[in-house]
């Protein structure tokens, strides 16, 4: 996983509440079977007019000035919906690396955290204050200290002690839990009884 | 010192290490995995030289991509290809599957109660967000992205932080027409689709001991779309009833029950939130807009356009504020899914089919949620009932819930259904999906438009030979 510190980029606001994973990736691409190549279908219907992705003009993630923008400023219950990592791998593959919302569905949130993306809570006035940013306004992130820096002022937001350590450090989650083998194989021995099938007594 | 929930005890017992209020390891007991998000978990064991740790707690289906009108012909060749990968994964790990076109075949929520293996006790997990629906045996069950899925694969485990509790309590008795369906619904569009969000929610009260274990399932599946990751209910005998006997139940049947019944909430048990509601008040539900909250009673007016998130979803849905559902224009029916695709389902359907027909402006289909499902269902005559009355027929999997199969509904066209999610595009490109329980679908697909089922539910004809233990029977016969 790619490490996460201080990230500084642009900014793009979409303050639509519950933007589901249907819409952060509709099903007929859930059927690929690589994590690549994702972001060329994320948002599809709000994206293209057609299937032969011809871009909505209005669509501002379409518009010329916002299309650098690696910070995306949304609404309440972001990612709502299926547990498909697909809508992560999307919003990752097209560029963003921080999510800044009212909630999240708490599938997606992890999904998120999971593939190097930064997921932020932030209450309606910070976001509507971040919104009101010009495309070409930076913003910076910065993990270690937890706060947004912008020009519309500094924010601090939260995060779990553990999810920040993995993240600053870009650990690989699975083989931070292979070490806890011994204390896994003890819990298995002591499973209910009536669990344990006969080949392994 | 208050007492212990469900939650609490579930939790306690499955924690390998880690602090309360923190990630803590905790072990997985059952993992159920289908096509569409295993892919890359078993790309990632691969790469890295992994293998799955207890694949005798893995069990796999396959659903999403699943055609229904011939199984064997998949001219999807991206879906077929999705299939494929993962009869070639399971074979590779030896995971044991109900694979494409076999005898256990279905949705993943289906085939796990159905073979035994989701039990009271247990943490169940799967690359599906609908998992919740295990939580109604008294199990800790929640849906999981890829990643997750590929931890426990090669782990077991997972690192999850415990949620908050929260109990919503059913109370009363329901009018006849008022089904499980109408409670979840009602509960979505009182308190929204994020209440839940970082709670583990347990149903209790007396509406919801009365219903049946399938009844519950159906309330425990649509946790998600209150917001909340898991959904649970406290075991009772109809649960351990619904176990027994099973093909993976547990081979010392009684001790497991002994355990299994200390593992209830106490009485004095805390909640961080609280939620009552009245069932013998509810009439019967659908919703109008693009999110499970957006929900009416029949007889009730759509509601004014609060904020740009309900005027979007007004224009999605070519309705207005003031409209009733009745004033739908249906033109699909679809009777299926994980949340209402059991065999009580299509016995209620049924009962308000018999002997009429499906209106001629509109097209409907009923897809079981499963090769047993669809079985048991033919064994009682239920096949015969809808397609007299011009109903399709189908193969079971998740069809026309998501569309990822050919089952779609085409743009602008309305459709009662009895899934989980109304979504944009959701059952296909400009589809508009009306949720409800399996009565008010059947009734709407003979009308034409939404009735007030209740009407219809006083004098409703039982099936000749088909009560509820007969079904249950039939279901457990069913299972190869």
């Amino acid at each position: 996983m790619e490490k996460f510190t201080v990230f500084t980029a642009t900014t793009v606001p979409l303050l639509n509440d519950n933007i589901d994973t249907d819409q952060l990736l509709p099903k007929q691409f859930l059927k690929l079977i690589d994590k690549k190549g994702f972001g060329k279908y994320l948002m599809y219907a709000w994206r293209y007019t057609d299937d032969k992705y011809t871009e909505n003009p209005e669509f501002i993630f379409n518009r010329p000035e916002y299309r650098g923008a690696r910070i995306l400023i949304t609404g309440d219950n972001f990612g709502s919906g299926s547990s498909r990592e697909h809508a992560a791998w999307a919003l990752e593959d097209y560029g963003f690396r921080v999510v800044i919302a009212g909630s999240f569905g708490d599938i997606h949130y992890n999904n998120e955290l999971k593939n190097g993306m930064l997921p932020i809570v932030q209450p309606l006035e910070v976001r509507q204050a971040l919104a009101s940013l010009s495309p070409e306004d930076e913003v910076t992130v910065d993990l270690p200290a937890q706060k947004i820096i912008s020009p519309v002022g500094t924010f601090d937001f939260e995060i779990d002690a553990e999810w920040k350590n993995k993240l600053v450090h870009g650990l690989d989650d699975i083989g931070i839990t292979l070490q806890y083998e011994d204390l896994i194989a003890e819990y298995e021995r002591n499973r209910p009884s009536y669990w344990v099938q006969e080949k392994e007594k | 010192m208050s007492g212990k929930s469900i939650l609490d005890k579930l939790w306690e017992r499955h924690v390998i290490t880690g602090t309360e209020g923190e990630p803590q390891l905790i072990y997985i007991d059952q993992h159920y995995i289908h096509e569409v998000t295993s892919p890359q978990a078993f790309q990632g064991l691969r790469e890295a030289g992994r293998t799955v740790r207890r694949p005798d707690l893995t069990y796999g289906t396959t659903d999403h991509n699943v055609p229904t009108v011939d199984i064997t012909t998949i001219r999807d060749m991206i879906s077929k290809t999705q299939l494929d990968t993962l009869t070639r994964n399971v074979q590779d790990f030896g995971i044991d599957t109900a694979l494409h076109g076999s005898s256990n075949q279905g949705i993943v929520h289906m085939v796990g109660p159905e073979s035994g293996r989701t039990q009271p006790g247990k943490t169940i997990v799967c690359g599906d967000s609908h998992t919740a629906t295990h939580g109604a045996f008294g199990a800790i069950a929640f849906g999981i992205g890829t990643s997750e899925v590929e931890h426990v694969f090669a782990t077991q485990t997972l690192w999850q932080v415990k949620p908050k509790k929260m109990l919503v309590r059913f109370m009363g008795t329901p009018a006849p027409g008022i089904y499980a369906k109408d409670y979840i619904l009602a509960l979505i569009a009182r308190y929204g689709v994020a209440a839940g969000t970082g709670y583990a929610v347990e149903y209790v009260g007396e509406a919801v001991d009365a219903l049946s274990m399938e009844e519950r399932m159906t309330i425990c599946n649509m946790s998600i779309e209150f917001g909340a990751k898991m959904g649970l209910m406290n075991p009772d005998e109809k649960t351990y009833e619904y176990v027994r006997g099973r093909a993976h139940a547990p081979k010392d049947f009684e001790a497991a029950v002994a355990d299994w019944r200390t593992l209830v909430s106490d009485e004095d048990a805390h909640y961080d939130r609280v939620i009552e509601i009245d069932v013998s008040t509810l009439a019967p539900m659908a919703t109008w807009g693009t999110n499970p909250e957006m929900g009416v009673e029949y007889g009730q007016e759509f509601p004014a356009a609060r904020d740009m998130n309900d005027e979007r979803a007004y224009s999605y849905m070519d309705l207005h504020p003031g409209q009733k559902l009745e004033d739908i224009d249906l033109g699909y029916v679809f009777i299926g899914s994980c949340t209402n695709a059991r065999l009580s389902d299509l016995v209620l359907a049924a009962r308000y089919v018999q002997g009429k027909k499906v209106s001629d402006k509109l097209t409907a289909i009923v897809v079981p949620g499963s090769r047993p499902v669809k079985r048991a269902a033919e064994a009682l005559g239920l096949d015969k009932i809808f397609k007299e009355a011009g109903f399709g027929w189908r193969d079971p999997g998740c069809s026309m819930c998501l569309g990822m199969n050919p089952d779609k509904v085409p743009a602008g066209v309305h459709c009662a259904s009895t899934s989980n999610r109304n979504f944009e595009d959701r059952q296909g490109f400009g589809s508009r999906t009306h949720l409800c329980s399996p009565a008010m679908a059947a009734a709407a697909a003979i009308a034409g438009r939404f009735v007030d089922v209740r009407e219809l539910a006083a004098d409703l004809p039982e099936l000749p030979g088909v009560d509820a233990a007969r079904a249950v029977d039939e279901t457990r016969k069913a299972v190869a």
